[in-house]
């Protein structure tokens, strides 16, 4: 599989997934997309990048262990309804703000972050799986 | 709670969890302080017993307190706890007890490198003792019935390098846990049949219990419970190898406590369970063989801790067998006997811990001569000893003459019952008297050493246990005021009077009284002969109940390796035959138990593109199944994935049709990756005969799935639900995609579940793919796996 035209697009070709993955992540709440589809697209990245490079320049480059990230987005989920606790209404229900950024008007939500720790669960739990396979002795 | 009036329930909860924080502390302040933070550690039982004794005089002129608060109001279930007559002085003997026996085991486990966390065992004991016999609410009650169980374990297992220490503790857990569990299943009962669900109710409503359908039921649950626990044969074999526990061990729970439990719950119940044909047959029967049983193997027993324990199991069939009676006497007589025996067991058995301490043996025919040099722990023993067998002014005479008053009739229930206790008593007066006189009297055996009195801490406890058995008898007046009239009134369901005093009175109870103590010194002087026919007769018989609960560990043990071998085949096609078949079952059986077979579908209008898609599909089937190898096959797999994305996509489920490209795409790279790891022959290569089967099962999936589904699409479409979320996705959630409002916030709680699965998924499968096979077969986790 390694051969040089592979080897040589891939990492853009990672670049450009993960960067799609993202934009795919945050339309969700209004257009085709979700965190769900944005970790998946992301993982099959990683997955790409881990066949044609192999596992330790992905593992490099993803700085954390990706099970680490499932965790963290985990936790990220579980936050953001904690915090609707916090602010004394029942767990998971929605907390909107629109603070204005540079005259634009941004939507931030409890729910945006919710999506944002769907997205980390999905891409830690696959990339373990498929690089965890792609792992050779000789790695 | 209403019914607070004076006691202060809030030092009431104070003294509840008082032990558990000094359980907590006690590892620390042991290595802070060495053995001298027992000093500091008896403080807490001893606050506790204070704060009890407060409520003395209240209890004892009839108010019953009760405080608590809800614990799972759905379930009707409250932590709550009820202080009468009953459960204070147990609370006292608990706490009274506790303190001398915690300062005990500072002196004797002095130096032991795990002393903290023996003394935290202790104390955690106490506690759960102490919440079983305060408990009100019946599920209360069963925990803290089940913690006394498991921090029993923790003690008789103390020492657990030793093989019959952790056998004890592990038989103590078996029988004594079961019980607990046929208690909880009499609790269900009891609420299910008359829907109360606290003690305070049960006994204000006895009459319904005994007259319900579900009386035997009840009955034979709660009896398990307390006669596994109060170890009536032939449940008690765990009772004498529980003896393997430190000697402190030993006095607290199987003399003084724990083992009381059983009976305890036995005259907290006996109001409103007791009094019917059945208690008082039951009851008395298995009582009176534990009885004699119990004293009998007490003589034959050579070692002094055996010999106690013995006598113990003695002791608690007496108790039961009172009980069992249900009389007003025989209920006096079974509290009086109560408070004796706690207090006259509990000293010798710390009188045993002593000898051994200072002989360094317990075996009786290697002691001798040690009044001498051990002249308090003697004075003990013998205070212990005349309570035990009776002698008046002891207490124990109190208890032997109002047994005896309650027996007292020429009726043969009442002979048998009045034989069994003479026997009984006339050999634990002998059972007494080898631990408490034979070791001090008589010339020394040359193999002891050096014997010697402990410290305080070692004689205290047996010395004031002695000495208040002797003081309580003298002072009757005061002792059936405040401690066993209360009792006795909320054990018999009514207040009651008790009269009996320790001046001697020349009547049929007095003589029988003395009858037992001629006997014993009998028995006594001809002990030896007696062990020797007892070994004898038992070397005879061959079998008792501690060989039949290791035959029957061993059959659960076979039974459960037979039962895991059937189901847990270790082969991945079984496994997967068996998960496909189920579905297959479960889905024609649900559509033909509910008739709902679909209709003939009308074929509808397909346009050109749509039939490539539909020619695209069946393309890769046909693929999948004459595919060479299994490489080729998983690949077209991917095929019919596609086009199913394709159809998502035209039928306007952009969603949907996105994401079954993506995990079409990853479960072939992923497969394809197993495939390389698994080292599978790359093709399938059994005979059609094998693949038959197979394929008929995967066209019976097929066609079940398809039929469900057109069964599903024909029913009515209720729109409740899209209408309700298309109305509010972007009112009320700030979102027009109405699939990503549903999962982030409509069902937030779902999917938090599900990537909680996805990641837990991740992990598993993680672990599977770090398994090496080993060079012998052997799966072994590799050590020496990266995680950066």
């Amino acid at each position: 599989m390694r051969t040089i035209i592979f080897r040589f697009t891939a990492p853009y070709l990672t670049s450009l997934m993960v960067l799609f993955s993202i934009f795919v992540l945050l339309r969700g709440h209004n257009e085709p997309g979700g965190g769900f589809i944005g970790g998946l697209i992301a993982a099959s990245a990683f997955a790409i990048y881990g066949i044609a490079c192999g596992v330790a320049p992905v593992r490099r480059a993803l700085y954390f262990h990706p099970m680490t990230l499932a965790g963290g987005g985990l936790i990220l989920a579980v936050l953001s309804g904690v915090l609707s606790i916090v602010f004394g209404i029942e767990f998971l229900t929605g907390l909107w703000a629109f603070p204005t950024f540079l005259g634009t008007e941004v939507a931030l939500s409890t729910p945006l972050f919710f999506d944002i720790g769907v997205y980390l669960v999905v891409v830690g739990a696959i990339s373990t799986i498929a690089l965890a396979l792609e792992e050779r002795e000789d790695d | 709670m209403d019914g607070l009036n004076g006691f202060d329930a809030d030092l009431g909860y104070l003294a509840l969890a008082l032990p558990f924080i000094a359980a907590v502390l006690a590892p620390l302040l042991t290595r802070v302080m060495k053995s001298h933070a027992a000093w500091l550690l008896a403080l807490a039982p001893a606050g506790a017993f204070w704060i009890f004794l407060s409520g003395l005089r209240e209890v004892a002129e009839g108010t019953v307190h009760r405080f608590g608060f809800e614990w799972i109001p759905s379930f009707d279930i409250d932590f709550s706890f009820r202080l009468d007559g009953l459960s204070l002085i147990f609370a006292l003997l608990i706490t009274g007890i506790g303190t001398l026996i915690i300062l005990y085991a500072g002196g004797y486990m002095k130096g032991h490198k795990d002393q903290g966390r023996f003394l935290s065992f202790m104390l955690m004991f106490m506690g759960a003792m102490l919440g079983l016999v305060l408990a009100d609410d019946l599920m209360t009650l069963f925990v803290y019935w089940e913690l006394t169980s498991i921090t029993s374990f923790l003690l008789i297992g103390f020492d657990h390098t030793r093989e019959k220490a952790r056998r004890g503790a592990v038989q103590a857990l078996v029988i004594t846990g079961g019980g607990g569990l046929a208690l909880l299943a009499g609790f269900i009962v009891i609420r299910e049949v008359t829907g109360l669900t606290s003690m305070s109710d049960i006994l204000a409503a006895g009459d319904v219990l005994r007259q319900s359908a579900a009386y035997l039921p009840i009955l034979i649950l709660v009896l398990c419970g307390a006669f596994t626990k109060s170890a009536q044969m032939p449940l008690h074999v765990w009772l004498p190898n529980a003896m393997e526990a430190p000697t402190p061990v030993s006095a607290y729970l199987h003399s003084a406590t724990m083992v009381k439990a059983g009976v305890y719950l036995l005259m907290r119940m006996q109001p409103a369970l007791g009094d019917t044909t059945l208690w008082m047959t039951i009851l008395p029967a298995f009582g009176g063989v534990t009885l004699v049983m119990g004293a009998l193997l007490a003589v034959r027993a050579t070692d002094i801790k055996i010999t106690l324990a013995y006598t113990t199991v003695a002791s608690l069939g007496l108790l039961v067998m009172l009980i069992g009676v249900s009389s007003e006497t025989a209920i006096i007589g079974a509290t009086l006997y109560l408070i004796a025996h706690s207090l006259f067991k509990g000293g010798l058995f710390m009188v045993a811990g002593s000898v051994d301490h200072g002989a360094h043996t317990r075996e009786i025919d290697k002691l001798g001569g040690l009044a001498r040099s051990m002249p308090v722990t003697f004075l003990a023993a013998m205070l212990c000893a005349l309570s035990m067998g009776g002698v008046t002014p002891f207490i124990g005479f109190l208890a032997k003459e109002e047994i005896y008053h309650a027996v007292e009739y020429a009726d043969p229930y009442y002979i048998a019952i009045a034989a069994a206790a003479i026997l009984g008593n006339a050999l634990m007066f002998a059972a007494a008297f080898i631990v408490a006189l034979k070791p001090f009297v008589g010339s020394m055996p040359a193999e002891i050493h050096d014997p010697h009195e402990g410290e305080l801490r070692i004689w205290l406890g047996p010395l004031v246990l002695g000495v208040l058995s002797v003081v309580a008898g003298l002072y009757y007046g005061v002792y059936h005021e405040f401690f066993s009239s209360p009792m006795a009134s909320a054990a018999y369901g009514e207040a009651v009077e008790i009269e009996i005093g320790w001046v001697p009175h020349l009547n049929l109870a007095f003589a029988l009284s003395m009858a037992t103590i001629a006997l014993g010194i009998a028995i006594y002087v001809g002990s030896a002969a007696l062990r020797a026919v007892l070994s004898r007769m038992l070397a005879a018989i061959g079998w008792g109940p501690d060989m039949g609960f290791d035959q029957a560990m061993r059959g659960l043990v076979r039974f459960a390796s037979k039962v895991t071998n059937l189901i847990q085949s270790g082969r991945l096609d079984y496994y997967m035959t068996t998960v496909v078949v189920a579905v297959v079952v479960a889905l024609f059986a649900s559509m033909w138990l509910a008739d709902g077979f679909p209709e003939m579908p009308t074929i509808p209008q397909i346009k050109i593109y749509e039939w490539i898609v539909l020619g695209l599909i069946l393309l890769g089937i046909l693929a999948v199944v004459i595919a060479k190898d299994r490489l080729t096959a998983i690949v077209s797999l991917g095929i019919q994935g596609f086009a199913v994305a394709l159809i998502f996509m035209l039928q306007g489920a952009p969603d949907l049709a996105f994401t079954q490209f993506m995990v079409e795409t990853l479960s072939v790279v992923i497969l394809a990756l197993v495939m390389t790891r698994l080292k599978l022959s790359p093709a399938d290569h059994r005979p059609l005969r094998e693949k038959l089967p197979d394929a008929l099962l995967a066209l019976a999936g097929g066609a079940g799935f398809g039929l469900f589904l057109l069964a599903v699409i024909q029913t009515p479409f209720d729109s409740t639900l899209s209408d309700f979320f298309e109305r509010y996705s972007y009112a009320i959630a700030h979102g027009r995609n109405i699939v990503n409002v549903i999962l982030v916030d409509f069902r937030g709680v779902d999917t938090m579940g599900e990537i909680a699965v996805v990641m837990t998924t991740g992990l598993a499968v993680l672990a599977l793919i770090r398994i090496r096979v080993g060079r012998r077969g052997e799966r072994t986790i590799d050590p020496l796996e990266k995680t950066p």
